[in-house]
């Protein structure tokens, strides 16, 4: 622990790390506040679109009437949820909340790069050298890729995953008693460009692997929602679909096709990790590939993805059983940053644990 | 493609069972240790090939039907896109509208004869189509007195070209890995300061070719180790003691060339005639001379003691079979800064030669050399040996400062710990020495080739969309009905915004060719 009477930038940069955790705790928070709020927000939405079509003198009363107003409702509000998922930063629906979530992020996210350079300059090196320097490094990375991409697509709906996750690993890495550890000069097989380029591309790919997977997850949630919806209709019994906050969200259609949009780039990224990774194992080990218990654990992450893009070409296999992949694909690269980093034996020791 | 998704999942489960059970490939020691550890589960484990998971038979099994189903998958794929590249674009479809991605308007004439002014506004759309990329072909209808006018376009053909292209080159990484594995060989060897390594089997401590190795005619060179070097963090700083920049400088001559000076780093292999060296380990060698009772050296080496902890406690043996009426065997401890514990033990406390102190204990008796068994040279079999000093014997154990010379018990002669510091380029009283890892893979620039052609087609396949787009436009008494259809073939997020970017453009450039608003 830096707690030393004179601050030193390595106490800064810790100091920076936890405030930047405690602003993406309480973004974390806004988030769930907005998405508990969306549901109201769609009820109200429905109920106007109600009356626009009553007004309209629709007919009620008729089951097939019934039905098909359930899945055109269905339809509509998919079709208005992708309109604002694709709209343009100025353009987008006015959520309180998720402004206030995505403006904590970025505020969380400035103190976050600060604690990244302040440890780097400490380091006198690019802090990604053990597992405390990975986490902080990796996190400020997702978060980077979540701030970039909110600039194209409104994924704020994704906001409280994203904070969550990163307050998870980076204030789970951040305790004393877990990965910190003070800077320490490089070990001699980390001098190397190939690791700034591997583990740079590592964690671009994390990133957006878990935007990918928290579509997927969401992707699964709406399709359950959607097929109880038409079920349902005909019985005229109310059901209960899941989460309100699912009716703001697009269809698991466009759900899953941005999912895969994502997970292509991670795929894609990862492949590059891979082959940085191997370069550079053939210069320090001596060997390309050696079957290390770490390079096991990225080519079972990279056959996943791939198997995951194969499926979304398979008949019967688009869909929920594609989306199940990509989660699997993803808890195989968080396994991989953790239970493998801290309990597995092999060449890739550098978590600076002991 | 069902086959093919089941075989990859297939294959990352396989994959697992490696990362859990120690491999002989990549940890030797540790399936040793495994043995040790679980007598009863190890056989077992063995038997379903487990300590060997990608070399066994269901591995393999895995990933060549994986290989087999992708070949199978690729030829008929190739054909069928060869004669893709070379089609025109399909004939229009009759009803463009039951397209998804469709839009249409309707163009009222003036002043021009409608039939004119659709064949213009397709022939601009063909244009334009092709500026874009697309491969296009014109099918005009005359039906029924209403003329019809239509392009037909389409692009990405690149996309399946470079998905066949990443498969390709998947077959040939595995062909590259296969075959160059046959002519690869690695080896390890340990080079004490001033000794010379020569590239014949026998100055190999170990050695594993591949199958089409010769072992007896390697590429001639010679390796001397003139100096090894490294830096410790100083003790105050954080980090106290982590060792870095480790240097070995060696001089190498190619048999019939001049010598010449190198140098290898971790991360930085030194190349010698298409073989790469590498820098595995290190450690002090000091050097022993062990003389009989008239005074007659019987021994004198300089012995690698193997580190045994990050600062440096050495341990070493030494095995003097002849010139003395039994057989004797030391065991050393080597300290490069002898410290004590409170328990009396000895450690080292810093990794560099401070105060360095090398302690033995002394056996008598059977080496076990003799009987044709292969012995390791860093461990002493002491079963058929009496214990001289150290231990239980009652007898200290020999502690010797450079330069030093002690009785061995029982006037059976002496032990000195030779003062190397003439000979070290440092000046310090031991010498170093390096394990190196001596490799030849002539494969791995096929393998790095194959893998950058296989990326570079994945992200064609990936990011390229295929498409096609047609143009229709409908003569309807005075007006014309323009129609833009757009049909995804693959993944395609665009097509929609394309599809209507482009009916925006073609619109705005046809304006003001003898027509009114559009309605």
């Amino acid at each position: 622990m830096p707690v030393d009477s004179a601050l030193s930038l390595e106490s800064v940069s810790f100091l920076l790390v936890w405030t930047a955790i405690s602003i993406y705790a309480l973004a974390f928070i806004a988030y769930v506040v907005d998405l508990s709020r969306r549901s109201a927000v769609a009820v109200e939405r429905s109920a106007q679109r109600e009356l626009v079509s009553v007004g309209a003198g629709a007919a009620s009363g008729d089951a097939t009437t019934d039905a098909a107003s359930a899945v055109d409702e269905l339809r509509a509000e998919g079709l208005a949820a992708e309109q604002n998922l694709n709209a343009a930063p100025g353009r987008r629906t006015r959520l309180l909340w998720a402004r206030i979530g995505t403006s904590l992020t970025w505020l969380a996210f400035l103190f976050h790069v600060g604690g990244v350079i302040t440890r780097g300059i400490v380091a006198g090196h690019v802090p990604w050298s053990n597992m405390y320097e990975f986490a902080l490094t990796g996190t400020v990375l997702i978060v980077a890729v979540y701030l970039g991409v909110l600039f194209r697509y409104d994924l704020r709906f994704l906001g409280s995953l994203i904070t969550g996750m990163v307050v998870l690993m980076l204030g789970g890495a951040s305790l004393p008693f877990t990965f910190y550890v003070e800077v320490v000069p490089l070990a001699d097989p980390l001098k190397s460009v190939w690791l700034v380029i591997h583990v740079f591309v590592a964690s671009l790919a994390t990133a957006l692997f878990a935007i990918a997977f928290g579509l997927s997850v969401l992707q699964l949630m709406q399709a359950r929602r959607e097929q109880r919806a038409i079920a349902a209709v005909g019985t005229g019994a109310t059901v209960r679909t899941g989460p309100g906050f699912l009716r703001t969200l697009p269809g698991s259609e466009a759900l899953e096709s941005l999912a895969y949009r994502f997970a292509i780039m991670g795929f894609v990224f990862w492949t590059f990790t891979l082959i940085a990774g191997s370069i550079w194992a053939n210069d320090a080990w001596g060997r390309y590939w050696g079957f290390d218990t770490k390079e096991v654990w990225t080519f079972v992450i990279w056959v996943l993805y791939a198997g995951y893009i194969h499926a979304r070409a398979t008949r019967g296999w688009r869909g929920s059983r594609s989306a199940w992949l990509s989660i699997v694909g993803f808890t195989a690269v968080i396994f991989n940053f953790t239970i493998v980093n801290m309990f597995f034996k092999g060449l890739h020791a550098y978590s600076g644990l002991s | 493609m069902r086959t093919a998704l089941l075989l990859l999942l297939l294959l990352a489960i396989a994959a697992i069972p490696g990362s859990l059970v120690p491999q002989r490939s990549a940890d030797p020691n540790g399936v040793s240790q495994y043995f040790t550890d679980n007598p009863d589960l190890a056989p077992i484990l063995d038997g379903l090939q487990l300590f060997d998971v990608y070399t066994s038979a269901w591995f393999s099994a895995i990933y060549i039907l994986l290989f087999i189903s992708l070949i199978g998958c690729v030829i008929p794929r190739t054909q069928h896109h060869w004669k893709a590249l070379r089609a025109r674009p399909p004939r229009t479809p009759a009803r463009l509208e039951r397209l998804s991605t469709h839009r249409e308007t309707l163009v009222e004439t003036v002043d021009v004869d409608p039939a004119a002014y659709a064949g213009d506004a397709v022939a601009l759309a063909e244009q334009q189509l092709r500026r874009g990329g697309y491969r296009t072909e014109r099918y005009d209808t005359a039906r029924r007195g209403a003329p019809s006018f239509s392009v037909s376009a389409e692009r990405g053909y690149l996309k399946e070209t470079g998905n066949l292209i990443f498969h390709g080159a998947l077959v040939g990484v595995l062909i590259a890995v296969g075959v160059g594995g046959g002519f690869t060989y690695t080896g390890q060897t340990v080079i004490i300061q001033g000794d010379t390594f020569t590239n014949a089997l026998v100055d190999y401590s170990s050695f594993n070719p591949g199958r089409f190795v010769d072992e007896n005619s390697l590429v001639p060179y010679a390796m001397t180790l003139d100096e090894f070097s490294v830096s410790y963090v100083a003790p105050d700083e954080s980090g106290a003691g982590q060792a870095g920049d480790f240097v070995a400088r060696l001089t190498t001559q190619r048999a019939g060339e001049e010598p010449t000076a190198g140098e290898v780093r971790v991360n930085h292999p030194l190349d010698v005639a298409g073989d790469r060296i590498f820098l595995m380990g290190n450690g002090y060698a000091p050097t022993i001379t062990v003389r009989g009772p008239d005074g007659e050296v019987v021994y004198s080496a300089s012995v690698p003691f193997l580190p045994q902890d990050r600062n440096l406690t050495s341990l070493g043996v030494v095995k003097v079979p002849d010139g003395l009426p039994e057989q004797l065997g030391l065991v050393g401890f080597f300290y490069p800064t002898v410290a004590e514990l409170e328990s009396g033990a000895l450690t080292s406390g810093w990794p560099a030669l401070v105060y360095p102190e090398l302690t033995f204990n002394v056996f008598e008796g059977d080496l076990g050399i003799d009987g044709g068994i292969p012995r390791s040279v860093y461990a002493l079999d002491t079963t058929d040996m009496t214990q001289l000093t150290g231990g239980d014997t009652g007898v200290d154990s020999i502690r010797l400062l450079p330069g030093e010379t002690a009785e061995i018990p029982g006037g059976r002669g002496t032990i000195t710990f030779e003062d190397d510091s003439a000979l070290t380029p440092t000046g310090e009283p031991v010498k170093r020495f390096v394990s190196l890892s001596i490799h030849r893979d002539v494969a791995a620039t096929w393998v790095l080739v194959f893998a950058s052609i296989a990326v570079a087609g994945l992200l064609a396949a990936l990011f390229v969309p295929r498409r096609r787009v047609w143009v229709k436009a409908t003569v309807q008494g005075s007006a014309v009905r323009l129609e833009y259809a757009g049909l995804a073939r693959g993944e395609d997020p665009t097509l929609d915004a394309t599809v209507e970017r482009f009916a925006g453009e073609h619109g705005a450039s046809l304006a003001g060719r003898g027509a009114s608003q559009p309605t």
